[in-house]
Protein backbone atom coordinates (compact mmCIF):
# COMPACT_ATOMS: atom_id res chain seq x y z
CA UNK A 1 0.00 0.00 0.00
CA UNK A 2 1.01 3.48 -0.20
CA UNK A 3 2.86 5.28 2.22
CA UNK A 4 0.38 8.29 3.13
CA UNK A 5 3.55 10.52 3.88
CA UNK A 6 7.01 10.03 2.75
CA UNK A 7 9.78 12.00 3.73
CA UNK A 8 13.45 11.27 2.33
CA UNK A 9 16.85 13.58 2.92
CA UNK A 10 14.38 16.38 3.82
CA UNK A 11 16.69 19.65 4.98
CA UNK A 12 16.18 23.11 5.93
CA UNK A 13 18.42 25.76 6.20
CA UNK A 14 16.68 29.23 7.01
CA UNK A 15 18.03 32.40 5.74
CA UNK A 16 20.36 33.28 8.53
CA UNK A 17 22.12 29.87 7.98
CA UNK A 18 20.22 28.14 10.72
CA UNK A 19 20.01 24.27 9.64
CA UNK A 20 16.60 22.96 10.80
CA UNK A 21 16.40 19.71 9.68
CA UNK A 22 19.84 17.90 8.86
CA UNK A 23 18.62 15.38 6.13
CA UNK A 24 15.38 13.84 7.94
CA UNK A 25 13.75 10.66 6.81
CA UNK A 26 9.73 9.77 7.66
CA UNK A 27 7.56 7.07 6.61
CA UNK A 28 4.16 7.01 7.90
CA UNK A 29 1.57 4.02 6.73
CA UNK A 30 -2.35 4.98 5.64
CA UNK A 31 -4.23 4.95 8.77
CA UNK A 32 -1.23 5.55 11.13
CA UNK A 33 -1.68 7.37 14.48
CA UNK A 34 1.86 8.73 14.34
CA UNK A 35 3.89 10.71 16.58
CA UNK A 36 6.73 13.52 16.38
CA UNK A 37 8.16 13.92 19.32
CA UNK A 38 11.10 16.32 20.26
CA UNK A 39 12.16 19.43 22.69
CA UNK A 40 11.47 23.31 21.55
CA UNK A 41 13.59 23.82 18.19
CA UNK A 42 14.47 20.15 17.61
CA UNK A 43 12.73 20.84 13.76
CA UNK A 44 9.09 19.30 14.43
CA UNK A 45 7.48 22.71 13.42
CA UNK A 46 8.92 23.16 10.59
CA UNK A 47 8.85 19.63 9.26
CA UNK A 48 5.27 20.18 9.61
CA UNK A 49 6.17 23.64 7.80
CA UNK A 50 7.42 22.03 4.80
CA UNK A 51 4.67 19.22 4.52
CA UNK A 52 1.77 22.04 4.83
CA UNK A 53 3.87 24.11 1.95
CA UNK A 54 4.32 26.94 4.52
CA UNK A 55 7.99 26.44 4.86
CA UNK A 56 10.01 26.25 1.23
CA UNK A 57 12.55 23.07 1.85
CA UNK A 58 16.43 23.39 1.04
CA UNK A 59 16.44 20.03 -0.22
CA UNK A 60 14.99 16.48 -0.11
CA UNK A 61 12.04 14.53 -1.10
CA UNK A 62 8.24 15.20 0.56
CA UNK A 63 4.90 12.72 -1.11
CA UNK A 64 2.01 12.53 0.12
CA UNK A 65 -0.02 9.36 -0.97
CA UNK A 66 2.75 8.67 -3.31
CA UNK A 67 2.19 12.24 -5.24
CA UNK A 68 5.44 13.96 -5.20
CA UNK A 69 4.52 17.93 -3.43
CA UNK A 70 7.21 19.28 -5.62
CA UNK A 71 5.60 18.01 -8.98
CA UNK A 72 2.35 18.04 -8.50
CA UNK A 73 1.68 20.13 -5.37
CA UNK A 74 -1.83 21.00 -5.52
CA UNK A 75 -2.98 17.52 -5.85
CA UNK A 76 -0.57 16.33 -2.54
CA UNK A 77 -2.38 19.46 -0.63
CA UNK A 78 -5.79 18.19 -1.45
CA UNK A 79 -5.04 15.03 0.62
CA UNK A 80 -3.48 17.45 3.63
CA UNK A 81 -5.52 18.80 6.29
CA UNK A 82 -3.28 21.38 8.64
CA UNK A 83 -3.49 22.34 11.61
CA UNK A 84 -1.15 25.00 13.18
CA UNK A 85 0.20 25.92 16.51
CA UNK A 86 -1.10 29.30 16.74
CA UNK A 87 -4.40 30.17 15.91
CA UNK A 88 -4.65 31.74 12.17
CA UNK A 89 -7.94 32.52 11.03
CA UNK A 90 -9.21 36.23 10.93
CA UNK A 91 -10.23 36.62 14.10
CA UNK A 92 -12.95 39.32 12.97
CA UNK A 93 -14.97 36.82 11.00
CA UNK A 94 -17.83 34.53 11.43
CA UNK A 95 -17.15 30.90 12.61
CA UNK A 96 -19.40 29.47 9.43
CA UNK A 97 -17.36 31.23 7.05
CA UNK A 98 -14.19 30.87 7.66
CA UNK A 99 -14.74 27.06 7.48
CA UNK A 100 -16.97 27.53 4.31
CA UNK A 101 -14.14 29.83 2.62
CA UNK A 102 -11.81 27.29 3.14
CA UNK A 103 -13.81 24.59 1.51
CA UNK A 104 -14.23 26.67 -1.68
CA UNK A 105 -10.42 26.86 -1.70
CA UNK A 106 -10.47 23.61 -1.80
CA UNK A 107 -12.72 23.30 -4.99
CA UNK A 108 -15.60 22.35 -3.23
CA UNK A 109 -18.82 23.82 -4.01
CA UNK A 110 -21.16 25.96 -1.71
CA UNK A 111 -23.43 23.05 -1.05
CA UNK A 112 -21.15 20.38 -0.32
CA UNK A 113 -19.08 23.01 1.87
CA UNK A 114 -22.51 24.10 3.80
CA UNK A 115 -22.97 20.52 4.57
CA UNK A 116 -19.42 19.42 5.57
CA UNK A 117 -18.82 22.95 7.68
CA UNK A 118 -22.24 21.70 9.57
CA UNK A 119 -21.61 18.19 10.35
CA UNK A 120 -17.58 19.29 12.00
CA UNK A 121 -19.10 22.35 13.67
CA UNK A 122 -21.66 19.68 15.57
CA UNK A 123 -18.97 16.81 15.83
CA UNK A 124 -16.62 19.81 17.65
CA UNK A 125 -19.06 21.43 19.84
CA UNK A 126 -19.52 24.07 17.67
CA UNK A 127 -22.40 24.44 16.00
CA UNK A 128 -24.12 27.36 18.60
CA UNK A 129 -21.44 29.08 17.89
CA UNK A 130 -21.48 29.38 14.14
CA UNK A 131 -22.54 32.70 13.63
CA UNK A 132 -20.25 33.95 16.34
CA UNK A 133 -17.21 36.17 15.11
CA UNK A 134 -13.87 34.19 15.72
CA UNK A 135 -12.77 36.58 17.93
CA UNK A 136 -15.57 35.77 20.28
CA UNK A 137 -14.21 32.25 21.00
CA UNK A 138 -12.51 30.62 23.73
CA UNK A 139 -8.99 29.32 23.47
CA UNK A 140 -9.96 25.57 23.42
CA UNK A 141 -12.92 26.65 21.00
CA UNK A 142 -10.42 28.18 18.84
CA UNK A 143 -8.71 25.19 18.44
CA UNK A 144 -11.38 22.85 17.45
CA UNK A 145 -12.45 25.59 14.86
CA UNK A 146 -9.19 25.16 13.53
CA UNK A 147 -9.78 21.27 13.55
CA UNK A 148 -12.98 21.57 11.65
CA UNK A 149 -11.27 24.07 8.95
CA UNK A 150 -8.42 21.14 8.37
CA UNK A 151 -11.29 18.77 7.86
CA UNK A 152 -13.65 20.36 5.69
CA UNK A 153 -12.21 19.07 2.70
CA UNK A 154 -12.17 15.52 3.69
CA UNK A 155 -8.08 15.31 4.08
CA UNK A 156 -6.89 11.69 4.23
CA UNK A 157 -3.92 12.76 6.44
CA UNK A 158 -4.72 15.35 8.94
CA UNK A 159 -1.29 17.24 10.36
CA UNK A 160 -1.59 18.61 13.67
CA UNK A 161 1.14 20.63 15.53
CA UNK A 162 0.69 20.99 19.24
CA UNK A 163 -3.28 20.42 18.79
CA UNK A 164 -3.84 20.49 22.59
CA UNK A 165 -1.18 23.15 23.61
CA UNK A 166 -3.07 25.18 26.53
CA UNK A 167 -6.26 22.88 26.35
CA UNK A 168 -7.67 22.45 29.77
CA UNK A 169 -7.95 18.18 30.21
CA UNK A 170 -11.93 17.49 30.04
CA UNK A 171 -11.30 19.77 26.63
CA UNK A 172 -7.79 17.63 26.27
CA UNK A 173 -9.68 14.18 25.97
CA UNK A 174 -12.72 14.84 24.03
CA UNK A 175 -10.17 15.98 21.47
CA UNK A 176 -8.40 12.91 22.35
CA UNK A 177 -11.52 10.98 21.30
CA UNK A 178 -12.32 12.91 18.55
CA UNK A 179 -9.18 12.11 17.10
CA UNK A 180 -9.12 8.52 17.73
CA UNK A 181 -12.72 8.37 16.38
CA UNK A 182 -11.63 9.89 12.80
CA UNK A 183 -8.63 7.80 12.64
CA UNK A 184 -10.76 4.47 12.95
CA UNK A 185 -12.83 6.02 10.21
CA UNK A 186 -9.71 6.09 7.84
CA UNK A 187 -7.70 9.07 8.24
CA UNK A 188 -3.67 9.13 8.74
CA UNK A 189 -3.45 11.45 11.65
CA UNK A 190 0.17 12.86 12.59
CA UNK A 191 0.96 14.96 15.25
CA UNK A 192 3.31 17.00 17.39
CA UNK A 193 2.98 17.36 21.29
CA UNK A 194 4.61 18.47 24.66
CA UNK A 195 2.13 15.51 26.35
CA UNK A 196 4.13 12.26 25.64
CA UNK A 197 1.37 10.77 27.90
CA UNK A 198 -0.68 11.96 24.75
CA UNK A 199 1.49 10.19 22.45
CA UNK A 200 1.45 7.75 24.49
CA UNK A 201 -2.35 7.04 25.15
CA UNK A 202 -2.92 7.85 21.21
CA UNK A 203 -0.09 6.90 18.85
CA UNK A 204 0.66 3.76 17.06
CA UNK A 205 4.40 4.73 15.58
CA UNK A 206 6.32 7.86 17.26
CA UNK A 207 9.56 9.24 15.78
CA UNK A 208 11.90 11.14 18.13
CA UNK A 209 13.59 14.32 16.58
CA UNK A 210 16.03 16.58 18.07
CA UNK A 211 18.86 19.17 17.06
CA UNK A 212 17.19 18.42 13.19
CA UNK A 213 17.99 14.97 13.32
CA UNK A 214 15.70 12.12 14.01
CA UNK A 215 17.16 9.65 16.51
CA UNK A 216 14.03 7.35 16.57
CA UNK A 217 11.29 6.60 14.11
CA UNK A 218 9.67 2.70 15.62
CA UNK A 219 6.70 1.66 16.15
CA UNK A 220 5.39 2.86 20.04
CA UNK A 221 6.48 -1.08 21.61
CA UNK A 222 9.59 -1.56 20.40
CA UNK A 223 10.56 2.13 21.86
CA UNK A 224 9.27 1.78 25.09
CA UNK A 225 10.72 -1.70 25.19
CA UNK A 226 14.30 0.42 24.87
CA UNK A 227 13.46 1.23 28.57
CA UNK A 228 15.54 -0.39 30.37
CA UNK A 229 15.09 0.52 33.31
CA UNK A 230 11.86 2.32 34.83
CA UNK A 231 11.58 4.00 38.25
CA UNK A 232 8.03 3.86 40.87
CA UNK A 233 7.79 5.56 43.70
CA UNK A 234 6.63 4.26 46.48
CA UNK A 235 4.67 6.37 49.81
CA UNK A 236 5.64 4.58 52.38
CA UNK A 237 3.17 4.14 55.78
CA UNK A 238 6.29 4.61 58.06
CA UNK A 239 8.65 7.24 57.85
CA UNK A 240 12.63 6.61 57.35
CA UNK A 241 15.91 7.86 57.79
CA UNK A 242 17.34 6.49 55.07
CA UNK A 243 16.65 4.14 51.48
CA UNK A 244 16.58 0.58 53.00
CA UNK A 245 19.17 -1.96 51.38
CA UNK A 246 17.28 -3.87 48.81
CA UNK A 247 18.74 -6.91 47.21
CA UNK A 248 18.96 -6.69 43.25
CA UNK A 249 17.57 -3.32 43.05
CA UNK A 250 18.53 0.34 43.46
CA UNK A 251 16.30 2.76 45.79
CA UNK A 252 16.75 6.17 47.30
CA UNK A 253 14.58 8.24 49.31
CA UNK A 254 13.49 11.68 47.52
CA UNK A 255 12.64 14.77 49.61
CA UNK A 256 9.32 13.96 50.48
CA UNK A 257 10.75 10.97 52.01
CA UNK A 258 8.64 8.36 49.50
CA UNK A 259 11.35 5.06 48.40
CA UNK A 260 12.37 5.63 44.59
CA UNK A 261 12.68 1.96 43.27
CA UNK A 262 14.37 1.33 39.88
CA UNK A 263 13.25 -1.75 38.40
CA UNK A 264 15.14 -3.13 35.51
CA UNK A 265 13.38 -4.56 32.33
CA UNK A 266 11.58 -8.24 33.17
CA UNK A 267 13.17 -8.17 36.82
CA UNK A 268 9.54 -7.30 38.22
CA UNK A 269 8.43 -6.09 41.34
CA UNK A 270 7.74 -8.85 44.04
CA UNK A 271 11.13 -9.60 45.11
CA UNK A 272 11.72 -5.91 45.85
CA UNK A 273 8.31 -6.07 47.77
CA UNK A 274 9.39 -9.09 49.51
CA UNK A 275 12.21 -7.65 51.02
CA UNK A 276 9.87 -4.36 52.24
CA UNK A 277 7.39 -6.89 54.10
CA UNK A 278 10.38 -8.71 55.69
CA UNK A 279 11.81 -4.85 56.85
CA UNK A 280 7.94 -4.23 58.25
CA UNK A 281 7.96 -1.58 55.97
CA UNK A 282 4.46 -1.16 54.53
CA UNK A 283 3.12 0.71 51.03
CA UNK A 284 0.71 2.68 51.20
CA UNK A 285 0.72 3.75 47.65
CA UNK A 286 2.55 3.33 44.50
CA UNK A 287 3.21 5.15 40.55
CA UNK A 288 5.67 5.49 38.35
CA UNK A 289 7.55 8.37 38.67
CA UNK A 290 7.54 9.33 34.98
CA UNK A 291 5.44 8.61 32.10
CA UNK A 292 7.52 5.69 30.32
CA UNK A 293 7.72 7.29 27.38
CA UNK A 294 9.25 10.73 29.07
CA UNK A 295 11.94 8.95 30.68
CA UNK A 296 13.29 7.18 27.30
CA UNK A 297 12.33 10.45 25.24
CA UNK A 298 14.73 12.77 28.16
CA UNK A 299 17.02 9.65 27.68
CA UNK A 300 16.90 9.67 23.83
CA UNK A 301 17.57 13.71 23.99
CA UNK A 302 20.03 13.63 26.70
CA UNK A 303 22.17 11.04 24.91
CA UNK A 304 22.15 12.95 21.54
CA UNK A 305 23.17 15.96 23.05
CA UNK A 306 25.81 14.44 24.86
CA UNK A 307 29.63 15.30 23.71
CA UNK A 308 30.53 13.35 21.29
CA UNK A 309 27.63 11.74 20.66
CA UNK A 310 26.90 10.40 17.57
CA UNK A 311 23.07 10.86 15.60
CA UNK A 312 21.41 7.52 15.39
CA UNK B 1 -7.10 21.12 -9.59
CA UNK B 2 -10.10 21.14 -12.44
CA UNK B 3 -10.93 24.12 -13.97
CA UNK B 4 -14.25 23.80 -12.18
CA UNK B 5 -12.50 23.48 -8.80
CA UNK B 6 -10.46 26.90 -9.72
CA UNK B 7 -13.44 29.03 -10.66
CA UNK B 8 -14.96 28.39 -7.63
CA UNK B 9 -11.95 28.91 -5.57
CA UNK B 10 -11.55 32.17 -7.66
CA UNK B 11 -14.71 33.11 -6.58
CA UNK B 12 -14.56 32.11 -2.97
CA UNK B 13 -11.39 34.59 -2.77
CA UNK B 14 -13.62 37.06 -4.75
CA UNK B 15 -16.86 36.88 -2.11
CA UNK B 16 -14.33 37.14 0.90
CA UNK B 17 -12.90 40.20 -0.30
CA UNK B 18 -16.19 41.73 -1.08
CA UNK B 19 -17.63 40.49 2.36
CA UNK B 20 -14.75 42.46 3.90
CA UNK B 21 -14.95 45.49 2.31
CA UNK B 22 -18.62 45.80 2.99
CA UNK B 23 -18.64 44.64 6.45
CA UNK B 24 -17.00 48.21 7.48
CA UNK B 25 -18.22 49.91 4.67
CA UNK B 26 -18.12 52.96 6.71
CA UNK B 27 -13.84 52.77 6.51
CA UNK B 28 -13.83 51.58 2.75
CA UNK B 29 -16.83 53.46 0.61
CA UNK B 30 -18.55 55.98 2.67
CA UNK B 31 -15.16 58.15 2.91
CA UNK B 32 -14.39 58.23 -0.58
CA UNK B 33 -17.90 59.51 -1.38
CA UNK B 34 -17.52 62.15 1.15
CA UNK B 35 -14.19 63.25 -0.02
CA UNK B 36 -14.76 63.56 -3.20
CA UNK B 37 -18.66 65.32 -2.56
CA UNK B 38 -15.99 68.09 -0.99
CA UNK B 39 -14.01 68.00 -3.93
CA UNK B 40 -17.03 68.59 -5.85
CA UNK B 41 -18.32 71.18 -3.88
CA UNK B 42 -14.99 73.14 -3.39
CA UNK B 43 -13.05 72.68 -6.63
CA UNK B 44 -16.01 72.63 -8.61
CA UNK B 45 -18.17 74.57 -7.87
CA UNK B 46 -16.76 77.41 -5.38
CA UNK B 47 -13.26 77.87 -7.08
CA UNK B 48 -14.08 76.26 -10.22
CA UNK B 49 -16.83 79.11 -11.42
CA UNK B 50 -13.89 82.09 -10.68
CA UNK B 51 -11.23 79.98 -12.97
CA UNK B 52 -13.52 79.49 -16.47
CA UNK B 53 -13.78 77.04 -18.89
CA UNK B 54 -10.60 74.40 -19.48
CA UNK B 55 -10.18 72.60 -22.80
CA UNK B 56 -13.51 74.03 -23.79
CA UNK B 57 -15.15 72.93 -20.66
CA UNK B 58 -16.76 74.32 -17.29
CA UNK B 59 -13.75 73.47 -14.91
CA UNK B 60 -15.89 71.16 -12.96
CA UNK B 61 -16.78 69.19 -15.90
CA UNK B 62 -13.16 68.88 -16.65
CA UNK B 63 -12.27 67.79 -13.47
CA UNK B 64 -14.98 65.37 -12.37
CA UNK B 65 -13.52 62.26 -14.82
CA UNK B 66 -9.64 62.82 -12.89
CA UNK B 67 -11.52 62.76 -9.33
CA UNK B 68 -13.48 59.69 -10.25
CA UNK B 69 -10.15 58.23 -11.07
CA UNK B 70 -8.59 59.63 -8.39
CA UNK B 71 -11.28 57.62 -6.16
CA UNK B 72 -10.95 54.30 -8.11
CA UNK B 73 -6.97 54.25 -7.75
CA UNK B 74 -6.67 55.02 -3.79
CA UNK B 75 -10.04 52.35 -3.10
CA UNK B 76 -8.29 49.74 -5.25
CA UNK B 77 -5.15 49.77 -3.81
CA UNK B 78 -6.09 50.57 -0.33
CA UNK B 79 -8.09 47.43 -0.83
CA UNK B 80 -5.76 45.08 -1.87
CA UNK B 81 -2.96 46.65 0.17
CA UNK B 82 -4.86 46.49 3.75
CA UNK B 83 -6.70 43.22 2.69
CA UNK B 84 -3.22 40.87 2.17
CA UNK B 85 -1.42 42.66 4.93
CA UNK B 86 -4.19 42.13 7.47
CA UNK B 87 -4.00 38.46 6.45
CA UNK B 88 -0.14 37.83 6.65
CA UNK B 89 -0.24 40.08 9.73
CA UNK B 90 -3.08 37.72 11.45
CA UNK B 91 -1.41 34.66 9.51
CA UNK B 92 -4.42 33.77 7.83
CA UNK B 93 -3.04 33.66 4.74
CA UNK B 94 -1.91 30.53 5.44
CA UNK B 95 -5.93 29.13 4.72
CA UNK B 96 -4.68 29.71 1.09
CA UNK B 97 -1.17 28.95 1.26
CA UNK B 98 -2.34 25.19 2.28
CA UNK B 99 -4.73 24.91 0.17
CA UNK B 100 -4.45 23.74 -3.69
CA UNK B 101 -5.05 27.21 -4.98
CA UNK B 102 -2.64 28.02 -7.98
CA UNK B 103 -1.06 31.24 -7.16
CA UNK B 104 -2.02 33.42 -9.66
CA UNK B 105 -5.77 32.27 -8.86
CA UNK B 106 -4.40 34.16 -5.31
CA UNK B 107 -3.33 36.80 -6.92
CA UNK B 108 -6.54 37.26 -9.31
CA UNK B 109 -8.96 36.91 -6.17
CA UNK B 110 -7.53 39.36 -4.76
CA UNK B 111 -6.73 41.67 -7.42
CA UNK B 112 -10.69 40.98 -8.40
CA UNK B 113 -11.72 42.55 -5.21
CA UNK B 114 -9.58 45.64 -4.89
CA UNK B 115 -11.35 46.11 -8.48
CA UNK B 116 -14.54 45.38 -7.20
CA UNK B 117 -13.95 48.05 -4.32
CA UNK B 118 -12.44 50.41 -6.63
CA UNK B 119 -15.35 50.07 -9.67
CA UNK B 120 -17.78 50.45 -6.84
CA UNK B 121 -16.41 53.31 -5.32
CA UNK B 122 -15.79 54.71 -8.62
CA UNK B 123 -19.72 54.15 -9.91
CA UNK B 124 -20.79 56.09 -6.19
CA UNK B 125 -18.26 59.15 -6.88
CA UNK B 126 -19.88 59.20 -10.80
CA UNK B 127 -23.03 59.15 -9.07
CA UNK B 128 -22.82 61.95 -6.87
CA UNK B 129 -20.98 64.04 -9.69
CA UNK B 130 -24.21 64.08 -11.47
CA UNK B 131 -25.59 66.47 -8.68
CA UNK B 132 -23.12 69.04 -9.82
CA UNK B 133 -22.87 68.37 -13.24
CA UNK B 134 -23.70 66.62 -16.68
CA UNK B 135 -21.55 63.82 -17.98
CA UNK B 136 -21.49 63.58 -21.95
CA UNK B 137 -19.84 60.23 -22.26
CA UNK B 138 -18.27 60.79 -25.23
CA UNK B 139 -16.72 57.00 -25.59
CA UNK B 140 -18.47 54.34 -23.49
CA UNK B 141 -15.83 51.38 -24.16
CA UNK B 142 -13.35 53.76 -23.32
CA UNK B 143 -14.87 54.53 -20.02
CA UNK B 144 -15.33 51.12 -19.13
CA UNK B 145 -11.78 49.94 -20.41
CA UNK B 146 -10.06 52.37 -18.85
CA UNK B 147 -12.08 52.34 -15.08
CA UNK B 148 -11.14 48.47 -15.73
CA UNK B 149 -7.57 48.30 -16.45
CA UNK B 150 -6.80 51.41 -13.79
CA UNK B 151 -8.47 49.28 -10.88
CA UNK B 152 -6.41 46.39 -12.32
CA UNK B 153 -3.07 48.20 -12.37
CA UNK B 154 -3.38 50.13 -9.00
CA UNK B 155 -4.52 46.56 -7.07
CA UNK B 156 -1.80 45.07 -8.38
CA UNK B 157 0.22 47.76 -6.82
CA UNK B 158 -1.52 47.32 -3.62
CA UNK B 159 -0.89 43.51 -4.14
CA UNK B 160 2.74 44.29 -4.55
CA UNK B 161 3.23 46.67 -1.26
CA UNK B 162 1.53 44.03 1.03
CA UNK B 163 3.97 41.69 -0.18
CA UNK B 164 7.04 43.82 1.17
CA UNK B 165 5.37 45.20 4.00
CA UNK B 166 6.50 44.25 7.22
CA UNK B 167 4.73 46.36 9.74
CA UNK B 168 1.39 48.26 9.40
CA UNK B 169 3.40 51.99 8.70
CA UNK B 170 4.80 50.35 5.04
CA UNK B 171 1.04 49.78 3.90
CA UNK B 172 0.60 53.99 4.46
CA UNK B 173 4.17 55.28 2.87
CA UNK B 174 3.26 54.30 -0.62
CA UNK B 175 -0.45 56.21 -0.76
CA UNK B 176 1.13 58.97 1.18
CA UNK B 177 4.52 60.13 -0.46
CA UNK B 178 3.86 58.35 -3.80
CA UNK B 179 0.20 57.54 -4.87
CA UNK B 180 -1.25 61.03 -4.18
CA UNK B 181 1.58 63.33 -5.18
CA UNK B 182 1.32 61.02 -9.08
CA UNK B 183 -2.23 61.91 -8.95
CA UNK B 184 -2.49 65.41 -8.26
CA UNK B 185 -0.02 65.59 -10.50
CA UNK B 186 -1.48 63.76 -12.95
CA UNK B 187 -3.78 66.02 -14.80
CA UNK B 188 -6.98 66.00 -12.38
CA UNK B 189 -7.38 69.26 -11.68
CA UNK B 190 -5.39 70.92 -15.10
CA UNK B 191 -4.54 69.87 -18.29
CA UNK B 192 -0.52 69.49 -18.42
CA UNK B 193 -0.76 71.90 -21.86
CA UNK B 194 -0.64 74.90 -19.75
CA UNK B 195 2.82 73.69 -17.87
CA UNK B 196 5.97 74.38 -19.43
CA UNK B 197 7.35 71.83 -21.58
CA UNK B 198 9.61 70.79 -19.09
CA UNK B 199 7.10 69.55 -16.68
CA UNK B 200 5.04 68.85 -19.36
CA UNK B 201 7.81 65.44 -20.26
CA UNK B 202 8.22 65.03 -16.75
CA UNK B 203 4.76 65.07 -16.57
CA UNK B 204 4.71 62.08 -19.45
CA UNK B 205 6.31 59.17 -17.38
CA UNK B 206 3.80 59.50 -14.29
CA UNK B 207 1.38 56.82 -15.25
CA UNK B 208 -1.61 57.95 -13.73
CA UNK B 209 -1.76 60.80 -16.08
CA UNK B 210 -2.46 58.41 -18.65
CA UNK B 211 -5.54 56.63 -16.70
CA UNK B 212 -6.86 60.26 -16.08
CA UNK B 213 -6.81 61.13 -19.61
CA UNK B 214 -7.76 57.84 -21.43
CA UNK B 215 -10.83 58.33 -18.54
CA UNK B 216 -11.31 62.05 -19.56
CA UNK B 217 -11.25 61.27 -23.55
CA UNK B 218 -13.62 58.29 -22.87
CA UNK B 219 -16.43 60.67 -21.44
CA UNK B 220 -15.75 64.43 -22.17
CA UNK B 221 -13.57 63.34 -25.69
CA UNK B 222 -10.75 65.36 -24.95
CA UNK B 223 -7.28 64.22 -24.00
CA UNK B 224 -3.51 65.22 -23.49
CA UNK B 225 -1.99 62.15 -24.74
CA UNK B 226 -3.60 59.98 -27.70
CA UNK B 227 -6.01 57.44 -25.94
CA UNK B 228 -4.91 54.81 -27.84
CA UNK B 229 -1.16 55.23 -26.51
CA UNK B 230 -2.87 56.06 -23.20
CA UNK B 231 -4.39 52.16 -22.88
CA UNK B 232 -1.69 50.68 -24.36
CA UNK B 233 0.26 52.13 -21.25
CA UNK B 234 -2.29 50.66 -19.04
CA UNK B 235 -2.17 47.26 -20.26
CA UNK B 236 1.97 47.25 -20.52
CA UNK B 237 1.48 48.43 -16.58
CA UNK B 238 -1.07 45.86 -15.58
CA UNK B 239 1.83 43.04 -17.71
CA UNK B 240 4.60 44.36 -15.47
CA UNK B 241 2.97 44.10 -12.42
CA UNK B 242 1.28 41.55 -12.90
CA UNK B 243 4.46 39.67 -13.45
CA UNK B 244 6.06 40.99 -10.45
CA UNK B 245 3.65 39.42 -8.32
CA UNK B 246 3.18 36.38 -9.32
CA UNK B 247 6.95 36.43 -8.97
CA UNK B 248 6.47 37.47 -5.36
CA UNK B 249 3.98 34.92 -4.72
CA UNK B 250 6.23 32.14 -6.41
CA UNK B 251 9.06 32.93 -4.44
CA UNK B 252 7.07 33.41 -0.84
CA UNK B 253 7.96 36.92 -0.12
CA UNK B 254 7.50 37.48 3.34
CA UNK B 255 4.95 34.99 3.48
CA UNK B 256 6.71 31.54 3.13
CA UNK B 257 9.87 30.74 5.22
Amino acid sequence: MTEALTIENLSKTYDGGFEALKGIDLHVQQGDFFALLGPNGAGKSTTLGVLASLVNKTAGYVAVHGIDMDKDPARAKTFLGFVPQEFNFNQFEKVFDIITTQAGYYGIGPRRARENATRYLKQLGLWEKRDSPARMLSGGMKRRLMIARALVHEPRVLILDEPTAGVDIELRRSMWEFLERINREGTTIILTTHYLEEAEALCRNIAIIDQGRILQNTNKKALLRQLSVETFVLDLDTELSQAPVLEGYHSSLNKEGALLLEVRRGQGLNGAFRQLDRAGIGISSMRTQANRLEELFLRLVEENNAPGSVPA
Amino acid sequence: MSAAEIWIAFVTIIVREVRRFTRIWPQTLLPPAVTMTLYFIIFGNLIGSRIGPMEGFDYMEFIVPGLIMMSVITSSYANVVSSFFGMKFQRSIEELLVSPVPNWVILLGYVGGGMCRGLLVGLAVTLLSLAFTSLPIHNLAMVIITALLTSFVFSLGGFINAMFATKFDDISIVPTFVLTPLTYLGGVFYSISMLPPLWQNLSLVNPILYMVNAFRYGILGISDVAPGYALAMLVLFGVILFTISLNLLHRGKGIRH
